[in-house]
């Protein structure tokens, strides 16, 4: 092809795409890394001290990271299996021959887009102390909770909510994987006689493999950058007394609140390592188990 | 008979699961049509209903400024992203230009770097420009992203390339082949990604709080948030508040489901 200008073209269309990078992601990622070494102020950033590695040997002695790096972990080691298992299980069912799929997707689907911060008031105001899930709670004889307002359950709620939120979303995204399994295969299977769970075990899961990876991924990732919900349920505080800190929520705190965004942007980094090594787990172990 | 069992079963969990979605909307919804006196009635007949929370809330706060901020915003944002991230995307499929590999693995890379990363530092920039609390703050940084931009590659690389090289021999200039061939060859991508990016942006709320200093720059979500705190024993004037940001969505959603779905459906699975 004319290649020339069609080179002078191919510019002419990246170049908004390579300026944008540049400017908002290339250069602040350097910038937030060189500032990581330093004590760094947002009020008196001329003032900015080299520290070495200070920030992140800090990081490790803060109970209030720890905390907030133990509250994230239970909080995405309790969300992405269950958010799974039942996008997965609705998916098989609404995939099945069932009346009404169209109806039960698109409902499946109304949280997704959904405000997080709509969801959270919605929510807040079924758990509270006198609202409608404490109410059914009673009638049936089970203890009642100030969900939002207690220390062991702020984050268990919260939980809830984001299962509650992103279940329809993973469920269409098997949906699509579920029907992209040729059905020769299930012909097959029947032809060699298998069961309803084994052709389950033997053809749907193993096809599945690629959207459960892909899934987790996005389950993982989004879980781990929690931020939303805990701060509009929490006044923008993680409490009660720090019961729904999160990682991405101190580490907001730290960098708008107290300013401190060297150590704020050392946190940024640290949580970059951590979805990044999650990530490279999962990617090995589905390798492995294809071979 | 065992078959009629497992269907009743497989109805009771789909029906459970959409029964056990819907009840927060219409819970919601229902109070906010409560008057205050009659808002700790757990039944009120239909007669009593009323829509004044939400004449309440429109007159005497600015969620319409808001509503009108986030319409604007999620409306510029989409744009810049469907006509940055399509070009960039076309180029990167189709152009032969030095450079292309390592934009290629760039945009790639950054896609795996949690936006906590720059937030700071972007931050600093934006308040050194004294963009804090304007409409170029909400909209300039974020015209272009990495996934949509990985979206349109691997669909224009999808398209078959001779109609393409058809319309070379016709004549026609790169951007003629660009806008009249594969263009409109591209509806099924333009959409998810106006998708994603809308939703996105409409719902987005770290940005905005932190960008939005003023009452009169809040997007709904920031809004609803700040009202949330003052209005926490009104529930109903507090859920009117929420149905209003929530409803338009809900609206645009029901009308164009298919296209939701699809697009949520066929992304990051190639």
């Amino acid at each position: 092809m004319r290649s020339r200008g069609d080179m002078i073209t191919g510019y002419l269309f990246v170049m908004p795409v390579v300026v944008s990078l540049a400017v908002f992601l290339i250069g602040p990622i350097f910038y937030a890394f060189y500032i990581s070494f330093h004590e760094f102020s947002f009020l008196a950033p001329d003032q900015a001290k080299w520290i070495g590695l200070d920030n992140y040997v800090k990081l490790f002695q803060d109970p209030r990271f720890l905390k907030a790096l133990k509250n994230t972990s239970f909080y995405s080691l309790g969300v992405v299996p269950v958010q799974i298992c039942i996008a997965l299980m609705l998916a098989l069912i609404v995939d099945s021959k069932i009346k009404g799929k169209t109806f039960f997707r698109v409902v499946y689907f109304l949280p997704t887009v959904t405000s997080t911060v709509a969801v959270s008031v919605m929510f807040m105001y079924l758990f509270k102390s006198d609202g409608i899930v404490n109410l059914f709670l009673s009638h049936l004889g089970l203890p009642t909770h100030d969900w939002f307002g207690s220390i062991k359950f702020a984050l268990p709620a919260t939980m809830m909510m984001a299962i509650w939120t992103t279940v329809g979303q993973f469920m269409v995204i098997y949906l699509a994987g579920l029907q992209d399994i040729p059905t020769d295969l299930y012909e097959a299977a029947e032809v060699d006689g298998a069961s309803p769970w084994q052709k389950f075990r033997f053809v749907t899961w193993p096809m599945l493999r690629p959207t459960t990876f892909f899934v987790l991924i996005m389950s993982i990732i989004g879980t781990f950058q929690v931020f939303d919900q805990v701060y509009v349920i929490s006044k923008g505080e993680g409490g009660p007394q720090d019961a729904t800190l999160t990682v991405v929520f101190y580490l907001y705190r730290t960098a708008f609140k107290d300013f401190d965004m060297g150590y704020a942007s050392a946190m940024a980094f640290v949580l970059f390592l951590i979805i990044l090594v999650l990530t490279f787990i999962q990617k090995k172990f589905f390798k492995e188990e294809t071979a | 008979m065992w078959r009629r069992w497992i269907k009743i079963l497989y109805y009771t969990v789909v029906i459970g699961y959409a029964v056990l979605t819907l009840i927060p909307f219409l819970w919601s919804l229902y109070t906010s049509l409560k008057t205050t006196p009659d808002l700790d009635k757990m039944w009120v007949p239909v007669s009593h209903l009323t829509f004044e929370n939400y004449q309440y809330i429109v007159t005497k706060f600015p969620f319409f400024t808001w509503f009108l901020n986030s319409v604007f915003i999620a409306v510029a944002v989409t744009l810049g992203n469907l006509l940055f991230n399509t070009l960039c995307g076309y180029a990167l499929a189709r152009i032969q230009f030095p450079g292309r590999k390592l934009l290629f693995y760039v945009v790639l890379g950054v896609m795996m770097v949690p936006g906590q990363v720059v937030m700071i530092p972007v931050y600093i920039m934006l308040a050194e420009w004294g963009w804090i609390n304007t409409y170029w703050g909400f909209t300039i940084p974020f015209l272009t992203q990495s996934f949509g931009i990985f979206l349109m590659r691997q669909f224009f690389l999808s398209l078959p390339k001779e109609l393409e090289e058809a319309a070379t021999i016709d004549g026609l200039s790169r951007w003629g082949i660009f806008w009249r061939v594969a263009l409109p060859l591209a509806k099924p991508a333009l959409a998810a990604q106006t998708i994603f990016m809308f939703l996105g942006n409409w719902n987005s709320f770290m940005w905005p709080s932190l960008l939005a200093s003023s009452e009169d720059m809040y997007t709904l979500p920031v809004g609803l948030n700040s009202f949330h705190w003052q209005y926490v024993a009104y529930w109903n004037v507090d859920l009117a508040g929420t149905m209003f940001m929530t409803i338009p969505m809900l609206i645009v959603f029901l009308i164009f489901q298919k296209w939701f779905i699809k697009g949520i459906a066929t992304t990051g699975l190639k």
